[in-house]
């Protein structure tokens, strides 16, 4: 139904080569109130997103499934509001969880964890499916483990990494949500984990959603990170992602 | 230099002045992860007061990074004009606040000390001034910039169109140009973040604005948000108006963003010597942002609001046609709410104005900090009566690229015409001719075969 408060855009028709909020409309000098209201429940998605917890129990469940070892730990993160406000504390772990990987006798070689961030959502959501693609086949030459950390950031799988002597880690984590995508999930990989590591020293895959990078995709270049990483015995910005993956969109305009 | 202040007989040392600048700083979360904030309220206050009697002559020796060590002390030291210095040397810094707040220090007369300010002086007084003694200041300055535009006169408040897309994708791109370009912003700059900072895109994305630009006669400069070294390798080739760069407040941070003074001097030159500007040549674009020396762990043990002051004077060496703040998007680690976001936006549009700086803000938050639309509403609202040059203009607030929520079309709107601002003169007399805005600053009914969409639609 036409509401004739609005003022309509006639730019509505370009709404097909964007999925920025272009055509809205105005009343007066404002947003109308669908279109403000639409505003408030996606920002409100996005905060819940922030807030939601990593479903331990369903997790861990499906985990041991895998019949790998799993290390259940914590940072040294008391709740959400310290874990935004101080990110040193959530690249490392308390000192149960320290205890926990002192008791490990095993030898391994990959270690992937998985974390909260800033959307528990997507990684509840999506770990599974992706590990199901990974694990059997790596355990082919690899000895793998798993950790499932709460309020983790992502240099805390060094810190796993070094104490469990590994040679590689991937660590899932929920990305900052956006507007439009709050149950975003990223990967970082990292060759021989150390504490105090920084970012230039990882791989990263981001953007997993469904709307973005599909778990296929990422999972490809998963596997290109840690065979490259283990071949030259690196990670970082040193190692190029040499993998057509992305779709050849038409990028010319239509206009003039 | 040891500095005491005694609350009900109990006495607080600060060891130095840099430590007694990070305890008078208002409270934020990256100064409490820094661990240099005060460690309690009345440790903050008795800081402020000890800060007020510092006289201003101090910080010309007392340099809160060595002079040795810095290639940005060493500009403000240099650059500091002793003739403007004089006018307000006798003063200290509690004192500092009163001559700026009274009425005879106008315009005119804060326009005169502008190159006599260092930019830790500005940074001392902002600490000890409310936010409305920020605003009522901030007002008094006029910086106006040209290039295509003439960006900040009084009563004028531009906007810059950011037409962002995750995969650059150009139809996109354009489809959110001419929406905002029908909402009346566009006229500090269509600037776009690339997604990615290959030189073929960035040359690609340039081209395309600026046939844009050249077919419907916009009178405004575009810019493709690249490194600078990106810019500099397709400077040849490509229209480039205006060269963006990140900047922080110490070396250190400069060179964790791959730049330095004579990266930005090139930047500079080149861009100068094109001459594609109409009224002005003023071709650089800067953005800044508290935080960014605590996250490069170049701080110096300095507060995070004092480096970002120290940025404005790297800033102001290269004459600058619009600088920025992305006051939110560093995330609640450093600025935890809607209030550490609002303080911190008008203490930076306060710090860089006050320093001469063609100051425009990009009023913003992630959605991990503890902010909303009505924070920003308020915080535009403040900006707007400061004087801010220009905000962001973001389709429905949401980039898409950079996933956090900036100000809208629809915002520009709304702060137009709550406060009585009108675009740039050469763009609203574009506007007007196009039909897009009546007399009276309110936009018209536009039907589809308007000609901004019927040559796309084609």
């Amino acid at each position: 139904m036409e509401n004739k408060l609005i003022q309509t855009d006639p730019s509505e028709l370009l709404k097909t080569q964007t999925n920025a909020r272009i055509g809205l409309g105005n009343v007066g000098g404002s947003l109308p109130t669908q279109q403000t209201l639409s505003l408030k429940l996606d920002h409100a998605r996005a905060k819940d997103a922030v807030f939601s917890p990593l479903n331990m129990e369903l997790l861990t469940k499906a985990l041991l499934e895998f019949h790998i070892p799993l290390f259940c730990l914590k940072s040294k993160v008391e709740n959400k509001i310290e874990y935004l406000k101080r990110p040193d504390l959530g690249r490392r772990l308390d000192n149960n969880s320290l205890e926990i990987l002192e008791k490990n006798k095993e030898k391994l070689d990959i270690v992937l964890v998985i974390t909260d961030g800033l959307s528990a959502e997507a990684v509840n959501n999506q770990i599974i499916n992706v590990l199901k693609r990974l694990i059997p086949a790596w355990s082919k030459n690899y000895k793998i483990a798993l950790a499932l950390v709460e309020n983790g950031r992502v240099a805390i799988a060094d810190e796993i990494g070094e104490r469990l002597e590994a040679k590689f880690t991937a660590i899932f984590i929920g990305e900052r949500p956006g507007l439009s995508s709050p149950k975003s999930m990223g990967i970082y990989t990292t060759f021989q984990p150390k504490i105090g590591l920084t970012d230039e020293s990882r791989n990263c895959i981001s953007n997993i959603h469904n709307d973005g990078l599909s778990i296929d995709q990422a999972v490809q270049i998963l596997n290109y990170y840690m065979e490259e990483s283990f071949r030259n015995e690196y990670s970082g910005f040193k190692l190029k992602l040499e993998l057509n993956l992305i779709d050849e969109q038409k990028n010319t305009p239509t206009f003039g | 230099m040891e500095f005491r202040y005694t609350v009900n007989s109990f006495t607080y040392n600060f060891k130095d002045l840099k430590t007694l600048m990070a305890k008078a700083s208002p409270y934020r979360t990256g100064d409490a992860l820094a661990g240099i904030s005060a460690e309690s309220n009345e440790e903050r206050v008795a800081a402020q007061f000890a800060l007020s009697e510092v006289p201003l002559n101090l910080f010309l020796t007392d340099h809160l990074i060595p002079y040795e060590s810095d290639e940005i002390t060493r500009l403000i030291v240099d650059s500091l004009d002793k003739n403007s210095f004089s006018i307000i040397r006798h003063l200290t810094v509690g004192d500092f606040r009163n001559w700026l707040l009274l009425d005879a220090t106008d315009t005119e007369v804060l326009d005169q000390i502008k190159m006599g300010l260092m930019p830790e002086m500005v940074a001392a007084v902002s600490k000890i001034m409310r936010n409305q003694d920020l605003i009522a200041v901030a007002q008094k300055c006029e910086v106006i910039s040209r290039f295509r535009t003439t960006v900040g006169q009084k009563g004028r408040l531009a906007i810059r169109l950011q037409p962002n897309h995750p995969t650059d994708f150009q139809s996109g791109i354009l489809a959110s140009t001419i929406d905002g370009l029908m909402y009346g912003c566009g006229d500090a700059v269509i600037g776009i973040n690339p997604a990615t900072d290959s030189p073929e895109v960035v040359s690609n994305l340039l081209k395309m604005l600026d046939e844009l630009r050249e077919k419907f006669e916009i009178p405004t400069q575009s810019c493709i948000l690249s490194h600078i070294t990106t810019t500099l390798s397709i400077i040849k080739d490509a229209p480039v108006d205006l060269v963006f760069q990140s900047i922080g407040g110490t070396e250190k941070t400069n060179s964790s963003f791959g730049v330095n003074l004579n990266i930005l001097n090139e930047g500079f030159l080149a861009a100068t010597e094109l001459k594609r500007g109409t009224v002005g040549q003023q071709v650089m674009y800067f953005e800044t942002g508290q935080g960014s020396s605590l996250s490069a762990n170049a701080h110096h043990g300095l507060d995070q609001q004092t480096c970002e002051a120290r940025t404005y004077a790297l800033a102001r060496k290269f004459n600058p046609f619009l600088v920025n703040s992305v006051v939110g998007f560093i995330g609640p680690e450093y600025l935890f709410d809607g209030k550490q976001i609002i303080r911190a936006a008008l203490e930076d549009h306060f710090c860089a104005k006050l320093l001469g700086l063609p100051m425009g803000m990009d009023v913003c938050y992630t959605n991990h900090a503890e902010a909303d639309q009505d924070d920003m509403d308020n915080l535009m609202t403040l900006l707007g009566v400061a004087g801010c040059n220009f905000f962001m203009g973001v389709p429905g607030t949401d980039d898409i690229m950079l996933n956090y929520q900036s100000t809208s079309f629809h915002d520009a709107m709304y702060v137009r015409k709550v406060l009585k601002k009108r675009p740039a003169p050469e763009f609203e007399a574009w506007l007007l001719a196009q039909g897009i805005i009546n007399e009276k600053g309110e936009r018209n009914a536009l039907n589809s075969k308007h000609l901004l969409l019927n040559r796309h639609g084609k």
